[in-house]
């Protein structure tokens, strides 16, 4: 386990082969129940997706739920039009609020977290190992066990952006996996480097970053992944439409009466909509990275 | 998110003349601090704050000071059976959802984990939820756990059983509330398990299978004698991950039933958010997420120690 934590975990595609394959039997029952799974995992989000184009009273329907009929983009229209006043808040709010906070963190935890991770692993000075260990203990504090004083402590700052990004710039989790991964790269360049005449700065940005590229963008997706779908925090510290992020206008689209489930459906295709895209484009490395997140000890 | 073993950190690079080392310190101070000051900000002074404020009656915005209040959250919050019920439901949902959640990955891994064409594509499929926001996910399973056979899950069990189950009230009924939340959260959340595992299973050694076959040993030795104990700290690590994730359960009982119907599926979190959230009462609030951390310390030492005995075996 220790070795793989050192180098990028192994593309997972490469199952060894056997030689003997098995009979075509066999392989059809075993692709009927990959196949079976498959529906398990992909119904929910068919269903999400063909009801957001159906009229609404088609979408509550029992098994005819999945049918397209009728399909229209009255629905994305719909929620356009919905949104639309300052007391509902515009659309275009709720998206930007979580651009905005997931931008911020994403790219200010990078910055923030893996120069924090470099200085640890690599550079010498005093204090080090008391900070690595306080580091390293704080990865045990969930965000859940400092909600309710963060709440009590920031109730000054509710209902803006900066609230619902700064306290998660920041985290002891990235910052040891950018630490595990930069203890692990080779040190030549680096010596030669420094032998060059650059100092820990340029060592840091010209030489380890560009070989880092793994745990850069296991970082990224990892915290992209909490940012925008973060609900907790903005349930307790948002309640002005115009900063809601997507996640929480969708919980209060489903409590307003009447309930129009393809409008809701189109909000959550749109909610999901960046999510999947990056999925699809990065997926190896949103499958590396989940990986990664569990290769140590 | 808690297994953590630390590489020792490298030493310098070079012999450096005091000159470099000075330039160094100064680089390294300036590199940490901006972590190190958001940490303290948001995760050191909050931690301690939330010490201080369960010790306290505190309300926002009433004008009032914060009054000692001794251990009086702890004692109410340790005779409230409405507290218990909370731990208990998390209880049950760690019960449920650890070996069932497990389980499953570690069968879908080993089902990915095959020489057939294809498997990445069914990777991409099975780890799709994943992707989705809890709030997203809660939204749309509402729907499909909707009471009437309307209601996709309710229609299908009607058209399986030609009309002899159902229809259930999924999330109003207190007998079928907890299950429900359960099914969502593992379907959006064994994905992430599977992914894990399957790295895992890539990891043991496929000599160890030839040696295993050589010796005869059927599929069910080999998974016993081999898979099992090479996956052993893997399958410790998502253990852990979901015990401490079924005690930060949360977003779905909000979006869901609200920790209803009769507090079938309140929470510990749910519990500290409308304490401190909807009725105020911010050092209640607080005194249960100091409970709540103390859960999950307990759970993250019992893990260490299992994964230290495991180096002392080997």
């Amino acid at each position: 386990m220790s070795e793989r934590t050192k180098t990028a975990p192994a593309p997972l595609d490469e199952v060894p082969l056997r030689r003997k394959g098995p009979s075509p039997l066999k392989k059809a029952g075993n692709y009927l129940v990959m196949i079976v799974i498959t529906l398990v995992f992909v119904a929910p989000i068919l269903y999400m997706v063909i009801g957001s184009f159906k009229p609404s009273d088609k979408v509550l329907n029992g098994l005819a739920g999945f049918i397209p009929e009728d399909m229209s983009l009255n629905n994305y229209t719909g929620v356009f039009a919905r949104f639309n006043s300052p007391a509902t808040g515009y659309f275009y709010n709720f998206y930007l609020t979580s651009l905005i906070v997931s931008v911020v963190v994403v790219v200010g935890g990078l910055v923030v977290n893996s120069m924090a991770a470099y200085a640890l692993a690599r550079l010498r000075w005093r204090g080090r190992n008391g900070v690595l260990l306080a580091v390293i203990l704080l990865v045990i504090v969930p965000f859940e066990a400092i909600t309710v004083p963060l709440f009590y402590l920031l109730n000054d700052y509710r209902n803006t952006y900066y609230v619902q990004f700064t306290p998660f710039i920041a985290q002891a989790f990235s910052v040891y996996l950018f630490y595990t991964f930069f203890v692990g790269l080779p040190k030549q360049l680096e010596e030669a480097a420094r032998i060059d005449g650059a100092g820990p700065w340029r060592t840091f940005f010209y030489i380890v970053v560009p070989m880092s590229k793994p745990v850069f963008a296991s970082v990224t997706i990892l915290t992209f992944l909490s940012s925008w779908g973060a609900f907790l925090w903005p349930v307790m510290m948002v309640d002005q439409p115009q900063f809601r992020p997507l996640p929480l206008e969708i919980s209060v689209f489903l409590g307003q009466p009447p309930t129009d489930w393809g409008q809701i459906f189109a909000f959550g295709v749109m909610l999901v909509l960046p999510l999947l895209v990056v999925f699809l484009i990065f997926q190896r490395w949103f499958i590396q990275s989940v990986a990664s997140s569990g290769l140590k000890g | 998110m808690s297994t953590v073993t630390v590489p020792p950190s490298s030493e310098p690079v070079l012999d450096e003349p005091p000159a470099t080392k000075r330039r160094d310190t100064r680089a390294a101070l300036i590199m940490v601090s901006p972590a190190v000051l958001l940490l303290l900000a948001f995760v050191v002074v909050p931690f301690i704050a939330a010490g201080w404020l369960s010790l306290h009656n505190v309300r926002l915005n009433s004008g009032r000071p914060a009054t000692w209040f001794g251990l009086e959250h702890y004692t109410r919050l340790l005779t409230d059976p409405e507290f218990y019920r909370a731990l208990f439901n998390n209880f049950i949902f760690a019960l449920i959802v650890v070996p069932v959640q497990t389980g499953l990955a570690l069968g879908l891994a080993m089902l990915l984990n095959r020489p057939l064409r294809g498997m990445a594509v069914f990777r991409t499929m099975f780890f799709m939820p994943v992707v989705f926001p809890m709030a997203l996910v809660a939204v749309i399973w509402k729907l499909i756990y909707s009471r009437d056979t309307l209601g996709i899950l309710n229609a299908f069990l009607d058209a399986i059983s030609f009309g002899h189950l159902g229809p259930y009230d999924w999330l109003g009924n207190p007998a079928t509330a907890t299950l429900a939340i359960i099914i969502l959260s593992i379907w959006q959340g064994v994905g992430f398990q599977m992914i894990i595992l399957l790295a895992g299973l890539q990891g043991i050694s496929p000599t160890l299978y030839e040696a295993a076959s050589i010796d005869k040993a059927n599929a069910w030795q080999q998974f016993r004698n081999v898979t099992l104990p090479g996956m052993r700290n893997t399958l410790i690590f998502v253990v852990l991950v979901t015990t401490i994730f079924s005690f930060r359960l949360f977003d779905q009982v909000w979006i869901l039933t609200q920790g209803g119907p009769d507090n079938a599926t309140t929470t510990v979190m749910f519990q500290a958010v409308t304490a401190a959230f909807t009725e105020n009462n911010v050092g209640r609030g607080a005194a249960i997420t100091v409970i709540f951390f103390i859960i999950v310390l307990l759970i993250t030492l019992i893990q260490r120690r299992l994964l230290r005995e495991d180096r002392e075996v080997s």
